[in-house]
Formats: structure tokens, C-alpha cells, sequence
């Protein structure tokens, strides 16, 4: 009976997906109202929920896909996959108010700027503090702070070894997953409740899935704003990272 | 219709994406420069183009609600997929990396946003 069970659930993986994504939500919103009475949003919840999932899900498959690497869950992989993601994020644009948009755009850009530049150095700098010497495995690691696309990215194209790309990645997914927990911790503190500051901080952070994640948890009103800029991130960083960052890197330590 | 709106979100994606992918290339990066976002440009603007306006007005703006009410379960699933496990297994070096990033990050957000700190912010309005 249970083979045919899970037979059933793999066979139908996307529905499986819904229903145990909605039994996680509604389990989260139950908590967030009785034992946190409301303090901590459902959301925020669910979110942590789905991570530590992903964490056993990882520890029992030896996979990199979190859960989704478990056969019957694999329609996780699918409803949480880059493609419905993108476009229930567009969804999410659907009412923006454009005057905030125009009014917070420079800023906005500059913002983008400055998290790649931020983040680079900051994960530059540690591998230099963990005695990494030559300049390609600085910028990658480096890269890797900024989002886990734009480490491999960097990587590859300026000649890192494997192992260094790997560890540009892990940088990046500490980064994304500490951005979906901590945002709604911080919100109040770095005055995140309005779309220019949203605006602001997707910039920063880059991350699309840190950022998605983190503002569904503080205010999913917020979530246009913040994608919007995100996704610029990796791309700039692409650019960046690679170019003058690496030339920059190697005059400072060669 | 619901598929209208639905089928406008889609076409709003491809397009965004495709652009991005283009933009990408030209400038000479192996990624998709702000693909997502120009997306969301599009149906902004073309949310308030007439013929789609009234579409909108009659129904078919269900479709395009639906997905965006789907977002936070879409997020849910997203983090249950991460590779949390990968993420851990860096090592100190990843973590310190990530924890200094996003720290940082964190810290220039009100910096930033200060110079347009307006009385009109939405915040006043809930």
C-alpha cells in the first residue's frame, strides 16, 4: 500500500507539492498565532520551516536540491523552481505604484552598485583573512559573497579551481538563506516599511531568493519593490566581478 | 477571462527574460541582467494600456492575482529546495563570508534610503 502511495504522490508531483506546501503554511500560521501570538509572521515561519526541510532533505539524499531530492517530494523542486518563481514575482508588480518606482529608481541603481562592491569585499577580505593569497581564488570567493551565480559565474571565467567555486557558492546560499531569516528580525531596525527602502534593500542584498523570501516574511507589500531591483544583482555583479574587480584584486595583492 | 490575465503574465515573463538574456550578451556577462524586473515593468505598464485595462476590469484580472496570492507558497517551496546542507558544508570561510555580506548590506540599507526619507512614504498609509 505504501508503494502505491508514494507511487501516486510521484506520479502527481506538482499536486503534491501544493498540498504539502499548504499543510506546512497552515501548520506555520497556527504556530505564529498561538505559540507566538502573531509576533512572528506565519510566513517567516513557513520559510524556516521549508529550510530545515531542505536541510534533512539534503542530509538524507546526499542531493543538492534540499527536499526536492526526496522522489516524492520532487514537485518542490518545480512549484519553488526558478520559472514560478519569476513568475509569481511578476505578479507581484501587478498594483505597484510607479510614482514610487520613478521617485526611488536612481537610488535604486546606485544601491545595486554599491551591494555588489559591498558584499565583494566583504567576502574578498575573509579570504584573504583565511590566507587565501592568489588573486583568482580572492575574487571568486569574493564573487560568491555577492549572489551563488555570480561566484561561478566569476570563477569560470577568470580560471578558479573547483573546490574554490564550490566554496563561492556556499558563501552565496549562506547569503541568500541568512537574508530570509534575518530580513523580517531587522525590518524595523534598517527602516524597511516603505517602497524606497525596499527598493533600496533589494539592491543591496541581490539575492532574488533571499530578498523574495525575506520580504514575504516583513511584508509581502514590500516584494515588488525589492525584486525589482534584485534582479539587476547578478548580472551587474557578472559584470563587474569578473572585469575590474579581478583586475582590481590583482593589482592590490600581485 | 482568467486565462487572459494569466496568458498576459506569461507573455510579460518571456518577454522580460528574452530582453534580459539580450542585454546580457551585450554587454558581455554569461547571465540574465534584470530579466524578472523588466518583466515587471512591462505588465505595470501595460496593465495601464486600454484594451488590456479593460480586459483586466472583466476578469481577467483574477489570473494575474492568483499568482500573485501563489507567491509566498511559491517562496515556501523555494526553501525547502535550497541546498542548505551545501551551504553549511563550506565551512567557516563560506559562513563568515555570507554572515559579513549580509551584515553589511543590512547596515547601508538605512543609509541609503535616508535621502528619501518623504513624508509621502506608503508606510502612512498601512
Amino acid at each position: 500500500m505504501t508503494e502505491t502511495l508514494i507511487a501516486v504522490l510521484s506520479k502527481n508531483a506538482l499536486i503534491t507539492a501544493f498540498a504539502v506546501v499548504g499543510i506546512i503554511i497552515w501548520l506555520s500560521y497556527w504556530l505564529s498565532d498561538r505559540i507566538s501570538a502573531g509576533r512572528i509572521h506565519g510566513s517567516a515561519i513557513a520559510i524556516t520551516v521549508g529550510l530545515v526541510l531542505a536541510y534533512f532533505g539534503g542530509v538524507q539524499t546526499g542531493g543538492s536540491k534540499g527536499i526536492a531530492d526526496i522522489q516524492w517530494l520532487s514537485g518542490i523542486g518545480l512549484m519553488g523552481g526558478g520559472m514560478l518563481r519569476d513568475f509569481a514575482i511578476v505578479a507581484t508588480a501587478y498594483g505597484v505604484d510607479l510614482k514610487e518606482l520613478k521617485r526611488a529608481g536612481g537610488r535604486g541603481a546606485i544601491s545595486i552598485v554599491l551591494g555588489v562592491l559591498i558584499s565583494f569585499t566583504a567576502g574578498a577580505a575573509l579570504a584573504v583573512a583565511f590566507g587565501y593569497r592568489d588573486a583568482i581564488s580572492i575574487t571568486t570567493i569574493g564573487a560568491g559573497a555577492a549572489t551563488y551565480i555570480v561566484g561561478p559565474v566569476t570563477g569560470s571565467a577568470i580560471g578558479a579551481t573547483s573546490d574554490i567555486i564550490a566554496l563561492s557558492v556556499a558563501a552565496g546560499l549562506v547569503k541568500s538563506i541568512l537574508v530570509m531569516t534575518c530580513t523580517p528580525l531587522v525590518a524595523r531596525l534598517i527602516g524597511l516599511n516603505n517602497p524606497s527602502s525596499a527598493l533600496v534593500f533589494g539592491g543591496l542584498m541581490g539575492t532574488t531568493s533571499g530578498v523574495a523570501a525575506g520580504l514575504a516574511a516583513t511584508d509581502p507589500k514590500l516584494v515588488p519593490y525589492g525584486a525589482m531591483t534584485a534582479t539587476f544583482y547578478t548580472g551587474v555583479g557578472c559584470l563587474l566581478a569578473p572585469s575590474i574587480l579581478y583586475l582590481l584584486v590583482r593589482a592590490i595583492v600581485e | 477571462m482568467i486565462i487572459y490575465g494569466v496568458a498576459l503574465l506569461g507573455v510579460c515573463l518571456l518577454v522580460g527574460v528574452f530582453l534580459g538574456e539580450l542585454l546580457g550578451q551585450i554587454i558581455g556577462v554569461k547571465a540574465n541582467v534584470g530579466g524578472v524586473g523588466i518583466s515587471m515593468l512591462l505588465l505595470i505598464f501595460l496593465s495601464h494600456w486600454r484594451p488590456i485595462k479593460e480586459k483586466l476590469a472583466d476578469g481577467a484580472a483574477s489570473g494575474v492575482l492568483f499568482w500573485n496570492a501563489m507567491y509566498i507558497p511559491i517562496v515556501v517551496a523555494m526553501a525547502a529546495k535550497q541546498n542548505v546542507v551545501g551551504a553549511l558544508s563550506g565551512g567557516w570561510l563560506a559562513i563568515l563570508a555570507g554572515v559579513a555580506a549580509v551584515v553589511l548590506s543590512f547596515a547601508l540599507v538605512p543609509i541609503l534610503s535616508k535621502a528619501s526619507d518623504d513624508p509621502r512614504s506608503l508606510s502612512d498609509e498601512g
